[in-house]
């Protein structure tokens, strides 16, 4: 960053204010993935920054044409996958059951595996890259609840926490086998550039907006106007009540993983082409759109994306006054908010069993 | 009352480690950091396991111990035993005002506040200059004893583990008190506590800093013995890690902490130091295969390992010996005024639901009155109201003589006011005897301080012989050493009951007490509130068997939907023809 006394003009500001907005929206979706995940399965959900790294840099092999060790990862994880649905239904072999659980934790991910060995560096094109690596991340967040958190659906938040870390570990370790320790960068969705005034705004940016925007509304009429929708919300409000109306919790809560590794591969493919990741970088992006999450109060879509774009905007302004403070002031920025809120709202005495 | 002696073994145990002949050197290291992690986690296990508050934030507090003695100890020049108390003064310090902000947040918002002030104090360290930003600060002296400098990991750990076992030990004391009752109850919801005066905003800030405390010691030994200290161990990870050495030895069991400790760093060891061997050099494998025995561990056992482990030794809890001789204080015999409680045109109202609406009644000394009515008519709203759990929206209430308005539930259960609960809510993993104790609360007075060092005891078997007193008076006296969570539910309503007249209570509130009671039972629970009314005491009761009410009740007083429709003796409502219509539908 600059030295000595930073001074503010037009174009620095008009350059920050685009670059907080773009980082913002992408917290945003990051903060929604996590509270939607939480709502539905009470998971806190620490490895979306892998979904994140795994999404970019899945994106980014691809595009030099190699095979990403995640659509492997994908196939290995189905058929534990697998084996944990066998183990589950040892008591009523049903035909239908086994076949769907060969059809979603076998077929599919090797059907992934196939598309990504035929097509990968024959065939480079940059909608087939991100559609195979959405396919192979959504894959993992699937499996992912099928084997980490499907089996302890019922247990309390903090141990579903400790599964979530454990989770993180295990991830990023497997992050570090398949990307290396170097990082990477994707090819840019649109290299357009339209100047308006002192404003230069780039095609990534407008995607970057664009895709959020078209995401938040797609979110909001998936649950306001869907029957899928209202159980994932039914199945986050009461558990039990849910599945005594006959909607099935553990679909409600693969539902939920599927959709946020595939926010979070979004995420991660939006901003690769903007800045290196690396195999460890999705923590931190995760956690930022984690604070966002978390002045949504986990609970609210139209605060949690307001507050991301806040979060963008304070971290991008106190990058260009107070760099080497910049992770102090956008992690500590949560605090006010909090005590604002703990005084606002008195503590709620919740009924457990 | 736990027994001493597996302590004092395990003291020796711990003791005599090191004297083992050429014990590899590298073992004694890996023990002081068990040591090291087991004081965190041990506060953790107060904080999280016990006490229902989660924190992400542990690390942090090492933090604070250890850099407070690393900047004294060099730029200052300070001797480390000074430095002791101070660093453990700033990590109690940063516990009151990170405490104040974040202990007051409910449910999901603490883990997350902790997580988030975590993460910027870890940034904080590695910018700051005075710390040496990333670099840390090194060359820390060793700890001293006259000329005895302990520069290798043989000589601190004596140091270490007796902080390990004394911290073990006066937390079991902790514990085992009248204010770790106050701290047992929180997990289970702070409304009860407060209904027996225990003020859960000052028991969960305590416990916050309790355990801050111990993580403060332990970042001051840290600092000692590993003579440098970097922000790396102070981060969000660290943090993380310990509350998995929590929850993988069992969050609820002091020596859960310290078992979780050796599990956790036994076999981060094994795997960095074994795994490349197996698998060659490759990435980060032992991260990978921890994250998923950690998953494996909690899939398996998430409860944690030592109630398991524990089960198998061969030492038990030994219920605690009372001595049935000692008496606490009465309440002072003043004379009662004319009227106890008064409700005029108490409201409350949920949005647009008006759930007590008007509702204007008294009860006189020596006197059972009943609240009855349909499900939903307001009754449990109206003792919330009395009790102070909720605000009236409009109206007044007083309970003798004094108005209630702005007053918190501790004080109404001062002036005499004890109160049993619709849903149960006594502490399942506590006895009977214990979670009767706690309605005594207000009646002893010893603090965390002494329940400590155990200067508590003789005002803890006064509170014991008054909870075991009420038990037998209510006739639980075969189940008084049992779990409260293995009695059947009507048992567990008795119990609440003795728990409410531990208050010594001048005015009794009985949400449906005869629920879930036998025939019989219920009858003697009939002639028990008599003879308490006769004794001088009053009772409203909430009830739905008419029988049960019709047969006791002085007074009767009828709501629907949130509205008084009648009030008189039993004989009077039989025949009260609104009353009639409310319970059976207009066309009867």
């Amino acid at each position: 960053m600059l030295e000595g006394e930073p001074a503010l003009n037009t174009t620095i500001l008009l350059f920050l204010l685009q670059d907080g907005i773009t980082n913002g929206a992408v917290y945003a979706l990051l903060g929604l993935a996590m509270v939607l995940v939480f709502a539905v399965t009470r998971v806190i959900l620490i490895p979306q920054g892998e979904f994140v790294a795994y999404g970019a840099l899945t994106y980014a092999t691809l595009a030099t044409g190699q095979i990403p060790g995640t659509a492997m990862l994908a196939v290995v994880m189905g058929l534990v996958a697998f084996a944990f649905d066998l183990f589950a239904a040892r008591k009523a072999f049903r035909l239908k059951v086994i076949l769907r659980a060969v059809a979603v934790d076998i077929v599919f991910p090797v059907v992934v595996l196939a598309l990504t060995w035929g097509l990968a560096g024959r065939y480079n094109a940059i909608p087939v890259n991100i559609a195979l690596s959405l396919l192979i991340v959504a894959a993992i967040g699937l499996f992912l609840y099928r084997i980490a958190f499907q089996p302890i659906a019922h247990t309390s938040v903090l141990v579903l926490l400790i599964a979530s870390v454990g989770a993180h570990l295990a991830l990023e370790g497997f992050g570090l086998i398949f990307f290396g320790a170097e990082g990477l960068r994707g090819p840019a969705i649109s290299n357009a550039m339209i100047t308006i005034g002192q404003l230069q705004i780039t095609g990534q940016s407008l995607a970057v907006y664009g895709i959020t925007i078209a995401l938040i509304v797609t979110l909001w009429l998936f649950f306001d106007f869907t029957l899928y929708g209202k159980a994932l919300r039914a199945t986050a409000v009461n558990r039990l009540g849910a599945r005594l109306v006959g909607i099935r919790t553990s679909l409600s809560g693969q539902m939920a993983f599927l959709l946020a590794s595939v926010i979070g591969a979004i995420s991660g493919i939006l901003i690769v082409p903007i800045t290196t990741l690396y195999y460890d970088t999705g923590f931190i992006v995760g956690l930022k759109g984690f604070v966002a999450a978390i002045i949504g109060g986990l609970i609210s879509y139209p605060i949690t994306a307001a507050a991301a774009i806040v979060v963008g905007l304070v971290e991008a302004f106190s990058s260009f006054y107070a760099s080497n403070y910049k992770e102090v002031i956008v992690f500590t920025l949560i605090i006010p908010v909090l005590v604002l809120r703990s005084l606002a709202a008195p503590e709620v005495e919740e009924e457990k069993e | 009352m736990t027994q001493r002696w597996p302590v004092i073994v395990f003291a020796l145990v711990m003791a005599a480690l090191p004297l083992i002949p050429e014990i590899p050197p590298f073992w004694i290291v890996l023990l002081n950091n068990i040591g090291l992690a087991a004081l965190v986690a041990m506060g953790l296990v107060l904080l999280t396991g016990v006490g229902g508050l989660t924190s992400f934030g542990q690390a942090a507090f090492c933090g604070f111990g250890a850099y407070t003695t690393a900047v004294l100890s060099t730029a200052y020049g300070v001797s480390p035993w000074l430095t002791l108390p101070l660093a453990l003064i700033v990590s109690g310090l940063a516990a009151v005002v990170l405490g104040l902000i974040t202990v007051r947040l409910s449910g999901h918002y603490l883990p997350l506040g902790t997580l988030a002030w975590s993460l910027g104090l870890y940034y904080l360290f590695g910018k700051l200059e005075f710390v040496g930003r990333n670099d840390g600060i090194s060359a820390i002296p060793p700890l001293e004893i006259g000329s005895w400098r302990m520069l290798d990991a043989g000589s601190i750990y004596y140091v270490i583990w007796i902080a390990v076992i004394l911290s073990a030990v006066l937390t079991t004391n902790l514990l085992d008190s009248r204010t770790g009752r106050g701290i047992r109850a929180l997990r289970r919801g702070h409304i009860a506590a407060e209904a027996f005066g225990v003020n859960t905003a000052r028991a969960k800030l305590l416990v916050f800093i309790y355990a801050a405390v111990l993580a403060g010691l332990s970042g001051w030994l840290y600092a000692h013995f590993l003579r440098a200290v970097t922000p790396t161990p102070f981060g969000v990870h660290a943090s993380i890690e310990y509350l998995f050495i929590a929850v993988v030895g069992g969050a609820g069991y002091i020596w859960g902490g310290v078992l979780g400790a050796v599990i956790v760093i036994v076999l981060k060891e094994i795997l960095q130091s074994y795994l490349p061997l197996i698998f060659g050099g490759q990435g980060q494998l032992e991260l990978i295969v921890f994250g998923l025995v950690l998953v494996a561990l909690v899939h398996l056992a998430p409860g944690g390992v030592w109630p398991w482990l524990a089960g198998l030794l061969p030492f038990k809890r030994r219920p605690p010996r009372i001595d049935s001789s000692l008496h606490l204080a009465a309440r002072p015999a003043t004379e009662l005024p004319p009227v106890l409680l008064q409700l005029e045109g108490a409201r409350k109202q949920f949005g647009g639901v008006l759930a007590v609406n008007d509702v204007s009644f008294s009860v006189k000394p020596k006197e059972i009155v009943a609240l009855i009515g349909p499900n939903g008519a307001g009754k449990s709203t109206t003792f919330n109201l009395i009790t102070r759990v909720l605000d009236s929206s409009a109206g007044r209430i007083t309970v003798c003589g004094t108005d209630v308005a702005g007053t918190t539930p501790q004080q109404i259960a001062r002036l005499g006011v004890a109160r049993t609960f619709q849903h149960v809510k006594l502490i399942p993993d506590m006895t009977v005897l214990e979670n009767v104790a706690l309605g005594a609360h207000l009646r002893g007075r010893s603090g965390t301080f002494a329940s400590m060092l155990r200067l508590d005891r003789a005002d803890e078997a006064k509170l014991l012989a008054e909870a075991a007193r009420q038990i037998e008076r209510v006739g639980l006296k075969e189940q008084i050493d049992q779990l409260a969570g293995s009695l059947s539910l009507g048992q567990q309503r008795i119990v609440e009951i003795a728990r409410a007249l531990c208050v010594d209570p001048v005015l009794l509130l009985l949400d449906e007490p005869a629920a879930g009671l036998r025939h019989m039972e219920k009858q003697q629970l009939a002639a028990l509130l008599r003879q308490l009314r006769d004794g001088g005491m009053s009772i409203l009761l909430v009830e739905h068997d008419m029988g049960f009410v019709m047969d006791l009740a002085d007074r009767i007083v009828v709501l629907d939907f949130g509205t008084k429709i009648a009030e008189g003796t039993p004989d009077a409502i039989k025949t009260n023809p609104d009353v009639i219509r409310a319970y059976l539908g207009a066309a009867a």
